[in-house]
């Protein structure tokens, strides 16, 4: 909403300045967005007296002037046709800046002759399109003062109205405001009726039934003879031109008047063009509206129209028709004044994607009893500017239903706006506001004014009162809190937090990605089925929601490869969707590794990521979150995007707690991504819970005073047969001793027959009650040998 | 034992000429060992009277303990020389580069939603999760934004298609579009319906709109919380949000306005600016000519803790809600709201955080 300090102060007898007016603005609620006022800019220049001007003598079109700057008299070299002695002028001195080009003005040398200053035009002030010559001011004004001393300038204000507030769309909601907030009286508004002299030779009537009558409950009309269309006045002119809309003719700029300075938006009909009576019904399917905008629009069954015999005439509320409108050659127009319902013109105007003020302002709500008083004033307006007689007025229908009345407990401004203020000071804001304001039992009754469709209920009389009091007057208080905080975060949520902090220090760097992806992508990794689609996506790349949160990190790996980025780990904490239901989602922890693992090093011999870099992440993250890694069961399968070979899964019963490999290469040839990839996803929600414990107290350490010892066993396998099973065999050899298994070597290779492997593993043995002998130590190896044996069909390599 | 200082003697000369471990070592046989010229004196021993045997066996004692300290010490000094020898040959270049360890980082916008969450947590707020994908009820009814409203112009929401009707479905569930809620504010109607009075929680989550441009992303972070018992009022509102700003932004002077605003879940509702200058282009948090808006709050309107069936005679309370990024990038100076979902990794090396930089109030909020 724009409009300017001199239109506000139509409206607003204050004596307050800009800024304050600026700072009670913002501080009602009506956010100030930008304020445009030419004397920000103009503060630089002064008055100059041309007391000579003689033509240069180096150039036959210059001038060489001499001026009193009222500091000292200059010479200025001038090209201005108009340049001559006794002349008042807008003077630059050197230092200024010139508004219209940005540049800050220099001492010159013109032709051989110094130029002391600059004379200005309009333009070069940016104060109007004219730059026929200098600009010239009145001969009384006096020499050397500041131009924002002799001038007035108009300054532009913009502010950022809430929907509730349809009332502040017209400048005069803007000044009663402020008047409340006590910067000024709002100046009264004079409806006088305007007397016809002659019946309207067009009705007006409301084609509609009892149930649609909300439509359209009223609508006022005038026919207008005898006008003429010309060119606005001045004034009005710059009014519209200030906020940035064309005048296009007095006719229309008056409805466009009436739009922003008493959120009132009418319509004009060329009467000429008229048939038969004007009515307000509803649109049958298919019928086409020529628009004032040069589009045709095809309307809906249920769309209110404005319409004669002809059929539609304008959109009711929105947009009026081309072929009915006014031009300057209308003679007879027929005014409109109406109220339309502000759900089907929002709906309607949606529809068909028509943004007008007129819409914008009918879909927050006009206020319902001044239709027939803005058509008196709109009468009035145009025989003023455009001559003409007016008809008696025509009216169908009745205003609908806005009398409300509401009871004030003023206690309640203190218990729910936090801040005292005294029954009488409430009651004067709601005056001033508009209410009526009677005496109750329980407080105050409150009958809201017709503009105020967003005041129903007590604590919209208590925003009210807060508002116009001052938010910066309510004491800010401390919310009570108990003296020692409890733990706020869930156990998961705790879950998360480790992990996240585990995976980092793991050298992952933490990502963000969309949660949606183009469909190729989600059908690579198990998604993208119908319902995961968005209806209105903001490109297709982001169009249905991700099933994993691996394919948006892998492509975010091939962006940073193509900025030398190639060696790299990312890991996401975030939500993959299931299905299209509210809770088909899990939270899910994954990461990916690429390229290298090492890079290339003296020390050391380079090495690309494999699965069990993947693996490690996926374990480490468990352990984080709580999990014991050793209770999971590793089987060697993986979904689809994973290479079959090179992944697997960690479970526990048979339930999939996360995925682990290298990614498939396919789907990184369809990812356009280069390999190596490897990644990970872990399923928070499906670790399970801890335990709630009584106590704290952990389990006592049982330490050993025993060295413990470590024996070292090869065994030839199948190569089908996995590490975990011979691991698993010998730690159950003897449950009291061996403390720990692990397979420290592998080989596959040309010493070995075809289809055999060597695994050798390390067993540590821990004595719990007295050093072992020879013997005994014998005892357990030979049944360590046993079980691998039985277990796995291998033997104990010799 | 008249040879005994002799042998002495010649003993501890020799000890002292070993010039190696070898030499020391045949020192020691020659002296002390079963052969050894001390240890045949000490079996002559056996052949002498009691008297004598005590004054020689006294003087014996001492000559081989001296013999055997001179024998450690000069051992000592050899390996100690030898150790020497052997490290001054063995030289490694220090200037070469350690082996290389990857260092991670935590996301910003992760440690920002810990940073929120430590300062709520001290107020008591407890935080509550909800899903992304939500219903026309969550999202909008229930939050007093039934379907014409002109509030919903103002959220560009994602919708899903239209759902096949299933049976069963709750008078929740219209059985009409999902979509990506728009706001956290669906978890507060969640946390309401699951739980009584008095509450206090705050909402972290993923939201999205259909907007994408230099200023919007179609996804973002928020933060809700939302305060409900008997009694909160709007100076709790401003004391609870102060307190957060200046705690937030570790700027204790930084000034904070409230103006009034509008949101269709809350009334009497405000927008939070807080202070800023721009000196020579470099915008600082703090007082100054400048105000920033940062959040949206205010007193939980009665028919959205209606909706939740919450009596609005009795219970009353404030909800707000700011921009994850938006905070992020007033107190760390990121430039550009696009840069977080990017991936790149140089943005995440340079607005990461390190992983043991957890945000708490005993340490402060940032390092």
């Amino acid at each position: 909403m724009k409009f300017t300090l001199s239109w506000l102060r139509d409206h607003l007898e204050t004596d307050a300045d800009l800024a304050r007016i600026e700072e009670g603005l913002t501080a009602i609620g009506l956010e100030v967005e930008g304020i445009d006022d030419p004397a920000r800019h103009l503060g630089g220049f002064v008055v100059g007296h041309v007391l000579d001007a003689e033509k240069h003598p180096n150039a036959d079109k210059l001038k060489l002037c001499t001026v009193d700057s009222g500091a000292g008299i200059i010479q200025v070299v001038c090209g201005a046709p108009n340049a001559r002695a006794g002349l008042k002028v807008i003077l630059a001195l050197p230092g200024t800046l010139i508004p219209h080009n940005g540049e800050v003005l220099k001492k010159g040398n013109v032709r051989g002759i110094e130029s002391q200053g600059m004379m200005c035009s309009w333009r070069e002030l940016r104060l109007s399109d004219d730059h026929d010559g200098i600009a010239e001011l009145a001969a009384d004004v006096p020499v050397g003062a500041r131009l924002t001393e002799v001038l007035s300038f108009d300054p532009m204000i913009e502010i950022s109205v809430t929907p509730n507030r349809a009332d502040c769309l017209g400048v005069r909601g803007v000044a009663r405001d402020l008047a409340a907030f006590g910067l000024g009286t709002l100046r009264p508004l004079k409806v006088e009726p305007v007397p016809g002299s002659f019946k309207s030779p067009i009705g007006v009537r409301l084609d509609l039934s009892a149930e649609t009558l909300d439509a359209c409950p009223l609508f006022a009309g005038r026919h207008i003879r005898g006008v003429r269309n010309g060119d606005s006045p001045q004034w009005l002119k710059d009014r519209l031109t200030a906020i940035g809309l064309r005048p296009i003719s007095a006719l229309v700029d008056i409805t466009n008047f009436f739009t922003y300075d008493l959120c009132r938006p009418l319509h004009v009909f060329d009467a000429a063009k008229v048939t038969g009576d004007i009515r307000a019904r509803l649109a049958t399917e298919g019928e086409t509206l020529a628009a004032l905008n040069g589009k045709i629009y095809t309307l809906e069954a249920g769309m209110t129209v404005i319409a004669d015999d002809s059929g539609p005439e304008a959109l009711a509320g929105i947009i009026g028709g081309e072929h009915s409108g006014c031009t300057e050659a209308t003679t007879e127009v027929f005014l409109e004044a109406a109220y339309f319902d502000p759900i089907r013109t929002a709906a309607t105007g949606r529809r068909l994607e028509v943004l007008s003020d007129a819409r914008f302002r009918f879909e927050r709500g006009v206020d319902p009893a001044f239709v027939v008083p803005a058509m008196e004033l709109a009468t009035r307006m145009i025989i003023e500017l455009c001559g003409g007689e007016a008809s008696e007025p025509v009216i169908a229908g009745t205003e609908p239903d806005w009398q409300k009345s509401i009871v004030l407990r003023p206690e309640r401004v203190a218990e729910l706006g936090g801040v005292e203020v005294p029954a009488a000071r409430q009651e004067a804001i709601l005056n001033d506001l508009g209410c009526a304001v009677a005496e109750h039992d329980d407080g105050l009754l409150i009958n809201p004014p017709s503009w105020r469709g967003d005041i129903t209920a007590e604590h919209d009389l208590v925003e009210e009162v807060i508002r116009i009091n001052g938010y910066d007057a309510i004491p800010q208080v401390p919310l009570p809190r108990s003296p020692m905080p409890k733990p706020v975060l869930t156990p998961g949520q705790r879950r998360a937090g480790w992990v996240r902090r585990q995976l980092a220090a793991r050298g992952l760097v933490e990502t963000v990605t969309w949660s949606f992806l183009p469909e190729a992508q989600a059908l690579l990794f198990g998604g993208g089925a119908a319902d995961m689609h968005l209806a209105n996506p903001i490109s297709s790349d982001l169009d249905v929601m991700r099933p994993s949160v691996l394919p948006n990190m892998i492509t975010a790996a091939g962006r940073n490869a193509d900025r030398g980025s190639r060696d790299l780990g990312l890991f996401e904490i975030g939500p993959q969707f299931d299905g299209p239901e509210p809770g088909q989602q899990r939270q899910v922890a994954g990461g990916i590794r690429a390229g290298r693992a090492r890079g290339r090093h003296w020390a050391e011999a380079a090495r690309a990521v494999d699965a069990f870099d993947a693996k490690a992440d996926a374990l480490a993250a468990i352990a984080a979150a709580g999990g014991n890694p050793d209770s999971f069961q590793v089987v060697a399968e993986a979904p689809a995007w994973y290479h079959p070979g090179r992944s697997g899964s960690l479970r526990l019963g048979n339930k999939p707690v996360a995925f682990f490999g290298e990614i498939h290469p396919g789907i990184l040839g369809r990812l356009d991504v280069k390999g190596p990839v490897v990644g990970f996803e872990l399923f928070l929600e499906a670790l399970p819970q801890p335990k709630a414990k009584a106590t704290k107290a952990r389990p006592l350490l049982k330490a050993s005073p025993l060295q413990p010892l470590e024996r070292d066993f090869a065994f030839i396998l199948d190569t089908a047969v996995a590490a975990d099973a011979v691991v698993r065999a010998a730690k159950g050899a003897d449950k009291a001793l061996i403390a720990d298994v692990t397979a420290f070597d592998l080989y596959e290779g040309a010493n070995m027959a075809a289809g055999k492997k060597s695994l050798a593993i390390t067993v540590t043995l821990q004595p719990v009650e007295k050093t072992l002998t020879d013997e005994e130590i014998e005892a357990v190896a030979g049944r360590i040998v046993q079980a691998v044996v039985k277990a796995t069909g291998g033997e104990l390599r010799g | 034992m008249q040879d005994l200082d002799r042998l002495r003697a010649e003993a501890l000369a020799a000890v002292a000429a070993a010039g190696t471990l070898d030499q020391l070592e045949a020192a020691r046989v020659a002296a002390l060992g079963k052969k050894g010229t001390v240890s045949g004196l000490m079996k002559s021993l056996g052949g002498m009277g009691p008297d004598e045997r005590k004054t020689a066996g006294a003087r014996l004692n001492a000559a081989r303990d001296d013999i055997a300290a001179a024998l450690d010490s000069a051992k000592t000094a050899l390996e100690a020389k030898a150790l020497d020898e052997r490290l001054g040959r063995e030289r490694i270049d220090v200037t070469l580069p350690v082996r290389p360890e990857s260092q991670g980082r935590i996301h910003p916008i992760s440690q920002t939603i810990e940073e929120i969450t430590a300062i709520f947590a001290q107020m008591g707020f407890v935080v509550a999760e909800g899903p992304d994908i939500e219903d026309d009820f969550h999202n909008f009814t229930a939050l007093n934004i039934p379907p014409e409203h002109p509030a919903r112009q103002m959220h560009d929401t994602f919708y899903f298609g239209e759902r096949p009707a299933k049976s069963g479905d709750g008078a929740e569930s219209t059985g009409g579009r999902h979509l990506l809620r728009t706001h956290t504010s669906p978890v507060q109607i969640r946390t309401m319906l699951r739980d009584k009075p008095p509450i206090r929680v705050i909402v972290p989550g993923r939201t999205y709109r259909c907007d994408s441009d230099m200023t919007h992303t179609p996804m973002f972070h928020q933060v809700e919380g939302l305060v409900i018992d008997e009694t909160t009022h709007m100076g709790h509102l401003k004391g609870c949000l102060i307190e957060f700003v200046r705690a937030y932004f570790e700027v204790d002077d930084v000034p904070v306005r409230f103006r009034p605003s509008f949101f269709p879940f809350t009334e009497p509702s405000a927008e939070v600016d807080i202070g800023c200058s721009r000196e020579g282009g470099e915008l600082k948090i703090g007082p100054g000519a400048g105000w920033l808006e940062i959040l949206g709050c205010g007193m939980v309107h009665p028919n959205v803790l209606r909706n939740c069936g919450i009596d609005p005679n009795r219970y009353q309370g404030f909800a707000f809600g700011m921009g994850v990024e938006r905070v992020a990038m007033l107190k760390y100076g990121i430039p550009d709201l696009r840069t977080f979902f990017d991936s790149d990794l140089r943005w995440l090396k340079h607005y990461g955080f390190l992983p043991l930089d957890v945000p708490t109030l005993s340490g402060g909020l940032t390092r």
